[in-house]
């Protein structure tokens, strides 16, 4: 019962690496940089939720819906200041920049909120399912945390597939160039990838507080890498990658914290993350970039 | 001609490093440096060894290392290590210190070496976050380490001191989370110093030399610098594994300066990785006198400053930005081409009147 009950809090958590990592490998997909300061957008989100809701007292839902407002808000900002004019320059540059992008939101954070652990209120309201007698014990922020990613999931590949816009994004991550000359604006295009991905960040800023209840300015850096992991591990720019990825990811987490040793977690995870780079480069579910001259 | 200048460049440097020893020598022969100042002055050094060195990885090769503190790391903990098992063997101190260092640069260049040869055949952001991952994979598994020692020999346990196993006459010398702790405080300034004209002499001769004009053209352009038939993965674990080496030199004298080493991540996590890289970019990326310059100057001044040491990280954000998009966004580079074009023509026109 109790390899269930941790194999459940993996997927719980690997949901949420999903629905995190959708935010890279879109972004990654479509732009062709590594969006460092995406974790970063998951604590303000997580902020945004705790001020709605722990210091003016609002209800849960307007606290989401303001989170994701203001990573919305943020993410395209981010675009447009930052990595806009760097469109065209060298990848280590861009990088580089996200970096920066990262530390400005962790120290700003530090700055208004300081450095002390708050303590995150559930936006979860739902009881706790108890199965198999009492044994087993799932409680509801992992029946949230599972059932959004579901519907995220669902939601997101209809939008690729069905709507202008997605096949828009679909255009631009396979030629830059050739996008724009059948007219799409591929400013606008990386901006609305850029929004979406952020809007998923205060999402998944919200499941990641409820989980695990203690805030701080570093709280989205970790789960933002592991995310990145759970993407080129699933292949980047691939859903469904993600998802699998995300959820591979959670689960090894959590059994190797439960069975092998709590400190050494990360570097299990870790480890994975660089043995599929060297056994497949382009991850379980990615295509094969050819480099051309 | 071309070589005279190099010389010079190269001179400057050392003459920087030189007479900034000789001004703080002089001011503390004189009283005028505080306790404070005197805290800061190994650090400075070894901020300016990791800088000099993982300038050398983004600058010069024009690979993201992400995982600098990893190696720096590895030689603390090679040092450290050496130095605490070495007490009955070699009473002095200095004599310990010196092998500890030889060792230190040894195992993390080792490293940089094992390391490279996997991270090395993937580019870009892929190259960065796995070293990113292989410093935080250094860093857990020091976490988890213990090593005693006795009458039979070494012990070792991933789990905790007591299943060691150790006799009566054992020591635990790493104790997993805790670290190593009684490490003499060897390091000084002088030895600082040394070790930093060491890393600057080591580093700038080899971008002069012929493997360093070959490092250059793999960064330039990989596909040709191998049609004209460079070995692309030797150069490039050469200059990865010299800048881990000289970052664990670093990592030992930090752990000399210390009487409790921990593998912290405050220590030798990423973001101390992302403070030295801050140091390069701000220092001018392939600039060796640049990035001891900044890491001199950013890390003195926030110190000296007190009252902005709250919004220091902050500032560094902004300009790491800032940086980056005056020194390589399209837009920047083409209007500063005009710009430079504009001045031309002034001068001449100028001169012509």
């Amino acid at each position: 019962m109790s390899f269930l009950s941790y194999l459940i809090n993996g997927i719980s958590l690997g949901s949420i690496y999903a629905i995190i990592a959708l935010g890279y490998t879109m972004v990654y997909g479509i732009a062709r940089m590594l969006n460092f300061a995406h974790g970063d957008i998951i604590m303000v989100g997580g902020f945004a939720i705790f001020t709605m809701v722990s210091t003016l007292g609002m209800a849960p839902m307007v606290g989401i819906i303001t989170a994701v407002f203001v990573c919305t808000l943020l993410g395209v900002t981010i675009e447009f200041v930052a990595y806009r004019p760097l469109r065209g320059a060298s990848s280590l540059a861009v990088l580089i920049t996200a970096i920066g992008v990262s530390y400005l939101l962790q120290n700003l954070a530090l700055l208004i909120f300081g450095s002390n652990a708050r303590q995150f209120t559930s936006v979860v309201t739902i009881s706790s399912l108890k199965l198999a007698g009492g044994r087993l014990s799932i409680s509801g922020e992992t029946i949230v945390t599972i059932a959004v990613c579901i519907v995220i999931m669902i939601a997101l590949t209809a939008f690729i597939n069905k709507t202008r816009i997605g096949q828009a994004m679909l255009a631009v991550s396979e030629d830059k160039g050739a996008a724009a000359l059948m007219g799409i604006n591929v400013n606008r295009t990386i901006a609305v990838t850029f929004a979406i991905g952020s809007a998923l960040a205060a999402v998944a800023g919200a499941l990641l507080c409820s989980t695990y209840p203690s805030l701080t300015p570093y709280t989205g850096s970790m789960p933002g890498i592991k995310a990145f992991v759970a993407a080129v591990f699933g292949g980047i720019g691939s859903i469904p990658g993600a998802l699998l990825g995300g959820i591979i990811l959670g689960v090894v987490e959590n059994l190797s914290k439960a069975y092998i040793s709590s400190q050494l977690s990360d570097a299990i995870v870790f480890s994975m993350l660089i043995v599929i780079l060297l056994v497949r480069p382009t991850g379980i579910l990615g295509k094969k970039i050819n480099e051309k001259v | 001609m071309k070589k005279n200048k190099i010389l010079i460049q190269n001179s400057i440097t050392y003459a920087m490093v030189i007479g900034f020893w000789a001004i703080v020598q002089g001011l503390s022969a004189g009283g005028h440096v505080s306790s404070l100042m005197k805290g800061l002055l190994v650090p400075l050094c070894i901020y300016a060894i990791l800088a000099v060195s993982l300038n050398l990885t983004v600058g010069i090769l024009g690979e993201l290392s992400l995982g600098h503190a990893g190696f720096m790391c590895v030689g603390a903990f090679a040092g450290a290590f050496f130095t605490r098992c070495m007490e009955n063997v070699m009473p002095s101190v200095g004599a310990r210190f010196f092998f500890a260092l030889i060792l230190g640069t040894a195992v993390a260049g080792v490293f940089g070496i094992l390391i490279g040869i996997p991270v090395l055949r993937l580019k870009g952001d892929y190259l960065a976050i796995v070293t990113l991952a292989f410093g935080e994979i250094i860093k857990n598994l020091i976490n988890v380490m213990y090593i005693g020692k006795d009458a039979s020999g070494f012990h070792f346990s991933i789990k905790d001191s007591l299943s060691l196993g150790l006799d009566d006459t054992g020591v635990v010398i790493i104790k997993g989370a805790q670290g190593i702790t009684g490490t003499p405080r060897a390091a000084t300034f002088t030895i600082g110093i040394l070790l930093l004209l060491i890393t600057l002499a080591v580093v700038q001769n080899l971008i002069n030399s012929r493997t360093g004009r070959a490092i250059m053209s793999i960064r330039d352009n990989r596909i040709a610098a191998e049609s004209i038939g460079i070995n692309v993965t030797k150069y490039k674990l050469m200059a990865f594994s010299i800048s881990a080496a000289l970052a664990g030199m670093a990592g030992v004298l930090y752990a000399h300066s210390l009487s409790t080493l921990a593998a912290t991540s405050a220590n030798f996590g990423y973001n101390k990785s992302i403070l030295i890289l801050v140091f390069v970019v701000l220092g001018g990326l392939g600039n060796i006198k640049g990035s001891v310059i900044a890491a001199i100057i950013l890390t003195a001044l926030p110190e000296l400053l007190r009252g902005l040491n709250d919004y220091r990280m902050l500032i560094y954000a902004i300009v790491l930005i800032v940086m980056m998009l005056f020194n390589s966004s399209p837009k920047a580079i083409e209007l500063r081409a005009v710009f430079m074009e504009k001045m031309k023509h002034g001068k001449s026109a100028a001169k012509e009147a």
